[in-house]
């Protein structure tokens, strides 16, 4: 049953258009949002196996201009966008004085002077007043996400798919890279980035070409197994792909150490707002660790179950879902360092019952090469 | 849509009813508001309900609802396919996806429970709040 839309729910450009298709609605993050049109498995499915479309435009986009954009780009996240190339994007972290998240988010690098971060629905304004805050440097920094509709694109067939659609050879559009052009007569940035674990795209541009794009690439791409794809996918796909999602894996109680994002954290670039603190975790040894687990029993583990072990609990569920593809029942939890080796057992509490699970090496889905 | 020789609860779970023995599911509404469903937990049978009391879950992608007994009575079957063919709840949740049968005790129980023409004007009002 849908949600209705009450006044105070953000809509993007195709909220309408998206009701009209009969899409399941969803208060997500403030926004009012499409969960499923056709089923979260088809969806799920289609985007493994042919293409799915996803209107991602509750995503926030933050740009950063100026003779010293770097500079405050560098103080802020732990990745180290020094290194990014124009044209390139990286997966980061806006970070706190703790080592832990504001929110995680892909900065890119338009030139030395320019830089767009894509950045969580639910914390748009949050990262904008954060950036604004620590911005003690010769640049501007423009909330700027009213001026995008984004949607994403993913799918073994998404390049063929979008090929058809722009003059831009997307074969020379390399992974976490990203261009400029037309798409389908429209001014596009053409990221292959996204959060499905599938090869895609995802398509920034002015929200009043939206319905065209959204309902041309459709059409287009119906024959070829493409359907629009909903938030209920969207978290079924990253989950197995083993990507974090900000509020669950990820939140300012959390350090990059122990969610497993070590490799985003670039400590030798210079210094950045959580070095200390991650220095020093570093240093003393983590207490907790994120780990994957597949269920043995057939219970399905949800969000916030508890994690036992010795008759006690022991951590959390942070994520916990079936996993369509895997056709297993997978999640993501988090703890205590001593349990974190694949094949360890753990037992997850399901409304008042414990049910056996089993660590696993994540990510739980990696695409063909 | 909703057969005529069915009772329906506020919780949308069906009964039918052949002498003393009743047949329940959940409704098409349900099944619609669950979406893909992929996993089904039922008692043994033996188990004795009373109305309106849990008696077990039937589990979507992103929800997990819990299933009401229409009536009272006494568990004496238990739909073994829907352990490995969950999905059918979504196919046929009047028909092949019955849930349980059970041995009826307090018959008179069912006088309390919605006829289809009363639960299609439960479930429109429903849907009318829902986009309002």
């Amino acid at each position: 049953m849908s949600t209705p839309a009450t006044a105070q729910l953000r809509k993007t450009a195709l909220n309408a258009v998206h009701r009209r298709m009969g899409a399941k609605m969803v208060n997500f993050g403030g926004w009012d949002m499409p969960v499923e049109y056709s089923g979260i498995i088809a969806e799920h499915l289609a985007v493994r196996t042919a293409a799915g479309l996803f209107d991602v435009s509750h995503m926030g986009e933050i740009e950063i201009r100026g003779p010293q954009a770097l500079d405050l780009v560098q103080k802020v996240t732990c990745n180290n966008a020094a290194k990014l190339d124009s044209g390139q994007a990286q997966y980061s972290g806006l970070m706190t004085e703790m080592g832990t998240f504001v929110d995680d988010l892909l900065v890119h690098k338009f030139y030395d002077k320019h830089y767009f971060l894509c950045v969580n629905a639910s914390n748009q304004d949050r990262d904008f007043e954060y950036l604004r805050a620590h911005n003690t440097f010769d640049a501007e920094v423009e909330n700027s996400g009213h001026r995008y509709t984004q949607l994403a694109v993913q799918g073994p067939k998404a390049a063929t798919l979008l090929q058809g659609f722009t003059q831009v050879p997307l074969d020379t559009v390399r992974y976490y890279h990203f261009s400029s052009g037309l798409v389908n007569g429209v001014d596009c940035y053409i990221a292959r980035t996204g959060y499905t674990g599938e090869d895609g795209f995802e398509l920034y541009f002015e929200p009043e070409h939206s319905e065209k794009m959204w309902t041309e690439l459709l059409e287009t791409g119906r024959g070829e197994g493409l359907l629009p794809c909903g938030l209920g996918a969207r978290n079924t796909l990253r989950l197995e792909a083993a990507l974090c999602l900000y509020g669950h894996e990820i939140d300012e109680t959390t350090t990059a150490w122990e969610a497993g994002l070590g490799w985003i954290c670039k400590l030798d670039k210079g210094d950045f707002l959580g070095r200390e603190a991650l220095l020093q975790q570093k240093a003393e040894g983590l207490q907790r660790v994120l780990v994957g687990f597949e269920m043995v029993d057939k219970m399905i583990a949800r969000d916030g179950c508890p994690v036992i072990a010795g008759g006690r609990e022991v951590g959390q569920v942070t994520s916990g879902s079936p996993a369509p593809f895997l056709k297993k029942n997978i999640g993501m939890a988090y703890v205590p360092v001593g349990l974190n080796e694949p094949g360890t057992e753990i037992r997850i509490g399901i409304r008042g019952r414990e049910a056996a699970a089993r660590v696993v090496k994540l990510p739980f889905y990696k695409r063909p090469k | 849509m909703y057969p005529s020789d069915y009772r329906y609860t506020k919780e949308h779970e069906w009964i039918k009813v052949e002498g003393a023995t009743g047949t329940v599911g959940i409704t098409d509404y349900a099944q619609h508001a669950l979406g893909d469903i992929v996993y089904v937990e039922l008692p043994k049978p033996g188990a004795k309900l009373e109305m309106n009391q849990s008696f077990g879950t039937v589990e979507s992608v992103k929800a997990v609802s819990e299933i009401y007994s229409p009536v009272s009575g006494e568990v004496t079957e238990v739909n073994a396919a829907l352990a490995t063919t969950p999905e059918k709840v979504n196919s046929d949740p009047h028909g092949s996806a019955w849930l349980i049968k059970m041995k009826l005790s307090h018959p008179k129980e069912l006088d309390s429970l919605m006829d289809a023409a009363a639960y299609q004007a439960y479930i429109d009002e429903q849907q009318k709040e829902a986009s309002a």
